[in-house]
């Protein structure tokens, strides 16, 4: 599994380390949009937004068509699923050591705060 | 209410996972630091394994280690930076030369503690290899031992 997918984590994961490039995948999870829609909203030129699309286009996040002279783009049918997976199973593993932490927390502060009442009184 | 926990890939090379505590930054450093009180939820007790030992001599170029029971498998490093209550380095040295490095700031707001652990791989290969290798085997070890108790009969009385 992972060598089969080794090397589209990587584009995926280049891919997703840059925030205007998040912002579009999140955008085209609303609606498709064109170039000219996508540099607009993300105050971009035209150059620019090609570029980032470009990067996506290539991880298979996002498809692009021409439709007469305007290029729309569209989610890619590789919808993250593998690298949502991967993120998932490490999540889960520190929301359980986290949820455990969280008891150990409420007590030290229940203790701290019978500890203060005690110095009080 | 549940704070979330959040893990983000952040480059080829690094891993951030974040998390906000109710709490002071002083008693969410604490649980981190005190062997006694660390060893009570890094292994979560619905995963159903336990730790051996907890040794940690937390200063700078002090070392830690943690055994697993039952296998002895064992975790260790060295504290490269303590600063109380605010920020914990250390390296990760049981995977020989090349382990990551793990930073974990504390910051307190509103007497609210937001936790950032950043892992930073010597290579983008160590944290495909590392970073789900590690997350994998744990969570399937335990899995797995959790299957294991259940045919015991041993799950009487665990929630």
């Amino acid at each position: 599994m992972v060598l089969y997918s080794r090397t589209r984590f990587d584009a995926a994961f280049a891919a997703l380390s840059d925030a205007t490039r998040r912002g579009v995948l999140e955008q085209l999870g609303r609606a498709d949009a064109s170039i000219t829609d996508l540099a607009d909203k993300f105050h971009m030129t035209l150059t620019g937004m090609k570029k980032h699309v470009g990067v996506l286009e290539q991880a298979g996040l996002v498809t692009t068509a021409k439709v007469g002279r305007v290029r729309t783009c569209r989610l890619g049918l590789h919808r993250l699923d593998e690298e949502a997976a991967w993120i998932e199973r490490y999540r889960q593993l520190w929301d359980a050591r986290f949820d455990e932490l969280d008891k150990v927390v409420e007590e030290l502060k229940r203790k701290e705060k019978v500890d203060g009442r005690k110095k009080r009184e | 209410m549940k704070n979330r926990t959040t893990v983000e890939r952040k480059s080829e090379r690094e891993l951030v996972v974040t998390r906000t505590f109710n709490g002071p930054a002083r008693i969410v450093f604490e649980a981190w630091t005190r062997p006694e009180l660390f060893r009570q939820w890094w292994l979560p007790r619905s995963m159903g394994m336990s730790l051996r030992s907890c040794e940690m001599d937390v200063r700078v170029g002090g070392k830690y280690r943690l055994e697993f029971e039952p296998d002895g498998m064992a975790f260790f490093g060295t504290y490269l930076e303590v600063t109380p209550h605010s920020r914990l380095v250390w390296t990760n040295e049981e995977g020989g030369e090349g382990g990551p490095v793990t930073t974990v700031t504390f910051e307190e707001k509103h007497g609210q503690t937001l936790l950032v652990m950043h892992e930073l791989y010597s290579s983008k290969e160590a944290l495909d290899a590392a970073g789900t290798g590690a997350a994998d085997a744990t969570v399937e070890t335990f899995a797995q031992l959790d299957e294991l108790l259940l045919t015991l009969g041993a799950s009487v009385g665990r929630s």
